[in-house]
């Protein structure tokens, strides 16, 4: 009940959203046919501007614009005019998922028990280590462990593919790429929030009460320490499942994340559209599933 | 010692309880993510016989809207019109025409299709399907950005404009299934060259027809060209199969072939250095810090095309308002230093706009690096050594990857005219389609600019500075200039001609200026001699793929 009551609400949100973006891009300098060729005559323009419905006003423009999207209709794509945006999403959001869903799996797996070893080994020779490792993973950018990655395993090495989409072995490098960054970033906050935990009274009383430090640590301890984490993969999985620019540049991957880019660079605003609600809505369900997530790990969370 | 032992058996235990705990997720969601992966990985197929990088992904493969130079490469392949191109010289030869006459005062022209023309589907292609096509590219619904490609077509530019209704009226008409009869309003020398041009591509009248916006979106998809469309995955390949319909089937070489539309230029080059790649024919895609190393190389092919890089001025803003003060401003670039410093790669600078090797065409000198009288000229505007002169405001557009050559063509240029003349140079870099949008409301004071002839005559450059043209874009109108354009597309002789758009063209670059031209384009193609062959550099950049043949070779 609470998560439909949820679930209804998010619907005036992206609204407000869709409204907000709509009137954004519109308001951006450049338009959508303003290229190195002005079309012959001005009447062509006003013949795309006409099958596009730009000439008319915004509102109403935005009002056509709903009345397709209730019908699940995105439009056509002002750039890429032999495709719709429904047909660049469906194309582009299953690689983009794979990717992003694979990177998120590998950045929990890596990043908890990277975070947990740090804080059982709190001012130690290890935590700093194990510290630094997870900054720098947490820091340096894909743009540099991407092609780094690239030119040691598969230009030098030749275990893996250059670049391309074709195999599983072509997601190997693509996914240590963007999985890296959220690993160190999931270490670092399992390591703040388990060294917290640790010092709290409950954690001495099951001290107390004999338990073994290794099952303090996991039933206790972990179940406490890894909220954060939850409330911060919400958004984390929106941003890794709907592609990311970079990766899929150095990788030449079909993902959302270059359509995002380029619709915005190229003023495409039906898919800028496509995409900017396609995120949100994305994001706004998820967080609503990490409050769930949440509310049942914790038990200290109620809903009404 | 003891407390790292005993730390060390604590994580260990730890792990051994996250692995549990993990080994759950894993067997409930591992398999999922591989199954959508094996859904959205396409099985690896074999590779394709010639592997291409084509630049950025095709926005329409659709002959009539089709425009950038990585869309008409592979529209090319697809569909094929009157003409198609030589892929040695690029000059128009026979495509779908066999042959044709023209009349004496070359306005008439009468193409007779050859008997084997055919779609890919085994039907004949007819007169009327080019009459349908030609009509279609005309029709504002359409909405073709070089419809003006067809308004040397009696009657075209009417029609397009809807003063007349009746397409019947239009310059273009099937006497029977193989005979076409075109009319023009002025002879055209070009006019060959324009029928091998995409744009005036046949395409299938009833599949347009019953799928409207969706018809590029039908498999098999019609098609008159070489190739057929095999699969379009959006950011990752369009491949093509060969047309065994298409009416010289026997010379199209490769069976299958992939154009990839890579975004960077290294992920380009270490594809083609590990075997995944046969032609980069994209000059961004050839990093352009590695060209000293590259250019001695027996992969790296070079040559000159018709594309100029140029300024423009805002003649309808003080001070630029003035000829002195631009051709001022033109005589102080040292071009040289430019194309040496920061092009590299040996592009020949130019004084005039259309590039040499232009058919039909002499064109004049241009103003010569002469900071001496540019300073003259300054004073002459009033504006001794650049005193009483606002800043000038340099316009460019950012391009992504940076380090472009814009910036640093922008920065040089601002240090010669401080240096020479006395002028503060402001930098203004935007985005692109701001850029363009600027540049066409005439909101800049100088703008960086580049043309690409679409056919090898002048007429694709000079006509650009027609008062009414909306690729003028720098306010310029200038009476004498129109009429001589004027008197020289009625002339059949091809000498006076000349003559004419060669005094048009020094108005242009040499006493107005309006523009000034720094250096002409130069094409790049990578790709290994001893293996491809079949491709060819050539003064329109066009490299029909039907003609690139691959040697077997033992592998690498």
């Amino acid at each position: 009940m609470f998560f439909l009551k949820r679930l209804l609400l998010l619907i005036p949100l992206l609204l407000v959203i869709s409204f907000l973006a709509f009137i954004l891009m519109r308001l951006a300098p450049g338009g959508p046919f303003d290229s190195d060729r002005a079309p012959a005559s001005p009447e062509i323009e006003r013949a795309i501007r006409a099958k596009y419905r730009l000439d008319e006003p915004v509102l109403k423009q935005y009002a056509h614009y709903l009345g397709d999207l209730a019908k699940g209709d995105l439009g056509l794509s002002t750039k890429y005019r032999n495709h719709t945006v429904n047909d660049i999403i469906v194309s582009a959001l299953p690689v983009s998922m794979t990717l992003g869903g694979l990177a998120f799996f590998f950045a929990l797996v890596l990043g908890i028990p990277w975070g947990v070893v740090m804080a059982v080994q709190r001012g130690q020779w290890g935590d700093y280590f194990w510290g630094l490792l997870s900054l720098l993973a947490a820091c340096i950018p894909a743009l540099v462990i991407g092609p780094i990655l690239v030119l040691s395993l598969a230009v030098k090495a030749g275990w893996f593919p250059v670049a391309l989409w074709e195999s599983p072995l072509h997601v190997v490098l693509p996914t240590l790429t963007l999985g890296l960054l959220f690993a160190g970033k999931v270490a670092r906050l399992v390591r703040e929030s388990t060294t917290t935990t640790l010092q709290s009274e409950f954690i001495t009383a099951a001290r107390a009460k004999g338990l073994s430090e290794s099952e303090i640590l996991i039933k206790h301890a972990l179940r406490l320490a890894l909220l954060p984490v939850v409330s911060f993969s919400a958004p984390m999985l929106a941003d890794l499942l709907t592609g990311s620019f970079v990766v899929e540049t150095i990788f030449q991957i079909p993902g959302l994340g270059v359509f995002f880019v380029n619709s915005s660079l190229n003023r495409d605003y039906p898919l800028l559209m496509g995409l900017v609600l396609l995120y949100a809505g994305m994001l706004l369900f998820l967080n609503l599933l990490a409050d769930l997530l949440l509310a049942k790990l914790d038990p200290r969370v109620k809903y009404e | 010692m003891v407390d790292t032992v005993h730390y060390a058996l604590r994580i260990t235990n730890c792990i051994s309880h996250i692995r549990r705990a993990a080994g759950r997720i894993t067997r409930r969601v591992l398999p999922l993510i591989f199954a959508m992966g094996c859904l959205s990985c396409s099985q690896q197929e074999p590779r394709a016989d010639l592997v291409i990088a084509n630049g950025a992904e095709p926005g329409s493969l659709d002959p009539a809207t089709s425009k950038g130079l990585e869309e008409l490469r592979i529209v090319m392949a697809l569909w094929e019109g009157l003409m198609r191109v030589d892929p040695k010289t690029a000059l128009p030869i026979p495509g779908l025409a066999e042959r044709h006459e023209v009349s004496p005062d070359g306005k008439v022209y009468t193409f007779y299709l050859r008997a084997n023309a055919t779609w890919s589907t085994g039907q004949r292609i007819t007169a009327h399907d080019f009459v349908y096509s030609w009509r279609r590219v005309l029709d504002p619904v359409t909405a073709s950005e070089y419809a003006g490609q067809l308004f040397y077509l009696k009657n075209a530019e009417a029609y397009f404009n809807r003063t007349l209704k009746d397409p019947n009226e239009l310059g273009v008409r099937a006497l029977d299934d193989s005979t076409l009869r075109v009319e023009l309003t002025n002879p055209t020398p070009f006019f060959l060259g324009l029928c091998a041009f995409q744009t005036l591509s046949v395409v299938p009248r009833d599949v347009v027809e019953k799928h409207g916006d969706d018809w590029m979106r039908v498999r098999p998809l019609p098609v008159s060209g070489p190739y057929q469309l095999e699969r379009w995955s959006l950011n990752d390949r369009v491949r093509l199969r060969a047309n065994p319909h298409y009416w010289d089937a026997t010379n199209t070489h490769c069976q299958v072939v992939d154009l990839l539309p890579i975004r960077s230029a290294s992920t380009a080059f270490n594809l083609y250095e590990r075997g995944g790649l046969d032609i980069i024919w994209d000059k961004e895609l050839i990093p352009s810090e590695l060209f000293p190393i590259l250019r001695p190389r027996s992969d790296f092919h070079s040559f000159n095309y018709l594309g100029t890089y140029f300024l423009r001025f805002n003649t309808t803003r003080k001070p630029l308002d003035d000829p002195r003060v631009r051709r001022a401003l033109t005589m102080c670039i040292d071009k040289q230093r430019l194309v040496d410093k920061i092009l590299k790669t040996g592009e020949v600078i130019g004084s005039h706009f259309v590039p040499p090797g232009t058919a039909n065409c002499r064109s004049p000198e241009g103003l010569a690096f002469d900071p001496e009288g540019a300073r003259q000229l300054l004073k002459e505007a009033g504006y001794p050594n650049g005193q009483g002169m606002r800043p000038i405001e340099y316009l460019f557009e950012s391009v992504s990857g940076g380090g472009s050559v814009h910036s640093k063509i922008g920065v040089e240029l601002q240090q010669m005219w401080q240096r020479e003349l006395g002028i503060k140079v402001e930098l203004r870099q935007m985005e692109k389609q701001v850029y363009l949008a600027a540049q066409r409301s005439l909101d800049y004071d100088v703008s960086r600019s580049t043309w690409i002839g679409d056919y090898n005559d002048p007429n694709t450059f000079l006509d650009l500075f027609r008062s009414n043209n909306g690729n003028n874009r720098t306010g310029w109108k200038n009476q004498p200039y129109d009429d001589l354009m004027d008197q020289a597309s009625v002339l059949t002789d091809l000498d006076q001609r000349a003559n004419l758009l060669r005094q048009a063209e020094s108005i242009l670059v040499r006493d107005e200026a309006p523009i000034a031209p720094l250096y002409f384009y130069s094409g790049f193609n990578y790709h290994n001699p001893d293996r491809i062959s079949g491709i060819h550099g050539n003064v329109l950049d066009s490299h029909p793929i039907n003609a690139i043949r691959v040697r077997k070779e033992p592998a690498r």
